[in-house]
């Protein structure tokens, strides 16, 4: 017995990609995270980690695989600050899970309906991210909706550049 | 059973992974003595050593990047982002050529300045009326040492009217316009101005010889006269007023057509090759400052005191020669001119005191007191022509 919506996926297509893309995508998008605010002054506009994340996800259709490499990728971002490690694990967790439930129901080979998949994901990561301090943790922290706004705005520009780049690494039977 | 957890798979590990990520976080933070819930002060081991791995799987690449950006931003800095370096250079090129042409500008301006400011000065403090005046042009020839000034009737100059500088004299006016005139400098050969040696005192006539260098001719040969000594103007040929500093005797040589006579070149005082800036003198009556019209006065009232002391010790004396008894002799016999009922035995108010009596010389000649002169008297008071008297 398969499980639903298996049949689905492949009818829709699954894409697969050399497991070097994976390794070198993640890691890309973990150090340019990290990297690129020294050289723009600063401005963090953008979430690399979550736009990775939500693109292999929409891609392979997998919610486990979007759910593990959400965590992953979340838990390396917390790893990196002197927060609690955890926070954006959860975030991008739940992030990555929808992104690959939804790509396994929808066609996503559509440009823009990744575009707003990530602008909305984002801004899912981000509530996220500040329900957990606020709620969970009970620790202050500022629901500042501007830089969220363009967070968002950034991570789909992100998106609009990587994708078309990351889409010519899949491999294709 | 293994339906239900196929069934449901996902659902069921992103519960697990979230559960997980939860418990983790619940062990990270901890609650304060004030309720309030922080981060653990140090992280517990297991965070402590994702940190690690994140930080060992983040900070190479990042180095790479760092090192990768440098040698980019100097590989564009160094080689690529030359596209306009050329125009760039040509343009620095022009700017610097266009300082340097400001900068020579300006460097003349502040020679000139400092030159304006001496003439200034020395105008301020010359005892006659002057009036500045810019070198403009010359006559474009060798053999007609002549220039332009900026200065001509309009503004008060006149033929013949000197021109100097604080260096010495230049020239004289020799033609005037409205609005310029025109110099003939001391170095042509058809000027003429009358010097004199300054120690010697010896005068003669300074012109300008067939290669522009003054000198002073016609003058008899004199052996004084040595390289060096300084050349003023006479003040005789009512251009130059007198005492004005000519230039200095470089060298004597003969003159070429007439024999026991020689010229002395001169070296100007004044630039004559570098004038700029010059000073024509409009009117030689003397100008005389307050301070020295206040010195001048009282100098006329000190002179005044004086003559009357004088004259004050002039009448003392006669009044003491009237009371004292006289040397004259009583019995000597009067003078013929004496008024009648004058008192002879008063001695005249005037009269000198009587000299002693000199021996008598074994050999007497002409200086002798007493002794009749063989020889005219001009002749004997006149002292000989002056060699350097101007003929």
């Amino acid at each position: 017995m398969r499980a639903p919506g298996s049949s689905h996926r492949r009818d829709l297509g699954m894409r697969s990609y050399p497991l070097l893309v994976y390794v070198l995508a993640m890691l890309a998008a973990l150090v340019l995270q990290a990297w690129l605010p020294r050289m723009l002054h600063g401005y963090t506009w953008f979430d690399l980690p979550l736009v990775i994340t939500v693109y292999f996800a929409l891609a392979r259709r997998d919610p486990i695989q979007g759910t593990l490499m959400g965590a992953g990728m979340g838990i390396f971002q917390d790893a990196l600050t002197h927060h609690a490690i955890g926070v954006n694990g959860i975030a991008k967790t739940v992030a990555g899970f929808l992104a690959g439930s939804v790509g396994a129901r929808i066609n996503v080979d559509n440009f823009a309906i990744r575009m707003m998949m990530t602008f909305l994901l984002s801004l899912l990561s981000s509530a996220i991210y500040v329900i957990i301090y606020r709620v969970l943790l009970g620790m202050d922290q500022e629901w500042r909706v501007l830089e969220v706004l363009m967070t968002a705005v950034g991570s789909s520009l992100a998106a609009m550049v990587l994708f078309p780049l990351l889409d010519r690494t899949q491999v294709r039977d | 059973m293994d339906s239900f957890f196929t069934r449901y798979r996902n659902l069921l590990l992103l519960l697990a992974v979230l559960l997980a990520q939860i418990i983790g976080l619940a062990v990270q933070v901890r609650r304060t003595d004030s309720g309030r819930n922080t981060p653990g002060p140090r992280d517990a081991t297991g965070v402590r050593l994702i940190r690690l791995w994140a930080d060992a799987v983040v900070t190479p690449p990042e180095q790479i990047f760092h090192a990768t950006k440098l040698g980019i931003a100097g590989l564009w800095r160094n080689y690529i982002d030359l596209r306009h370096i050329r125009e760039q250079n040509q343009d620095l090129q022009k700017t610097i050529d266009r300082l340097r042409l400001e900068q020579a500008s300006l460097l003349e301006d502040a020679r000139q300045g400092q030159r304006l400011q001496a003439l200034l000065y020395f105008q301020q403090r010359y005892i006659y009326k002057t009036l500045a005046a810019q070198a403009i042009g010359t006559s474009g020839n060798d053999s007609s040492k002549v220039f332009y000034i900026d200065k001509g009737s309009s503004d008060g100059i006149d033929r013949d009217m000197a021109v100097i500088t604080p260096e010495g004299i230049v020239g004289k006016i020799r033609e005037v316009y409205p609005h310029s005139s025109q110099v003939l400098a001391i170095n042509d050969q058809t000027s003429g101005a009358g010097v004199i040696l300054e120690t010697t005192r010896i005068r003669g006539i300074l012109r300008g010889d067939a290669a522009g260098h003054p000198q002073i001719v016609g003058i008899l040969a004199d052996q004084r006269i040595q390289p060096g000594e300084k050349v003023l103007t006479a003040g005789g040929d009512l251009i130059f007023p007198r005492g004005l500093p000519v230039g200095e005797v470089v060298r004597v040589m003969p003159d070429p057509d007439r024999d026991s006579f020689i010229d002395i070149i001169v070296k100007p005082a004044a630039h004559l090759n570098q004038l700029d800036e010059v000073l024509v003198i409009t009117s030689t009556e003397p100008r005389f400052s307050a301070e020295q019209q206040q010195d001048m006065a009282t100098s006329e009232l000190l002179k005044g005191a004086q003559v009357a002391a004088i004259k004050e010790q002039q009448k003392a004396s006669q009044i003491m020669a009237e009371k004292l008894p006289g040397l004259a002799d009583p019995n000597a016999p009067a003078p013929a001119n004496l008024a009648p009922g004058q008192n002879q035995a008063a001695p005249p108010v005037t009269s000198a005191p009587s000299a002693p009596k000199l021996l008598q010389p074994m050999h007497p000649d002409r200086f002798t007191p007493g002794a009749k002169s063989e020889t005219p008297q001009d002749e004997q008071t006149t002292p000989p022509a002056h060699a350097g008297r101007n003929p």
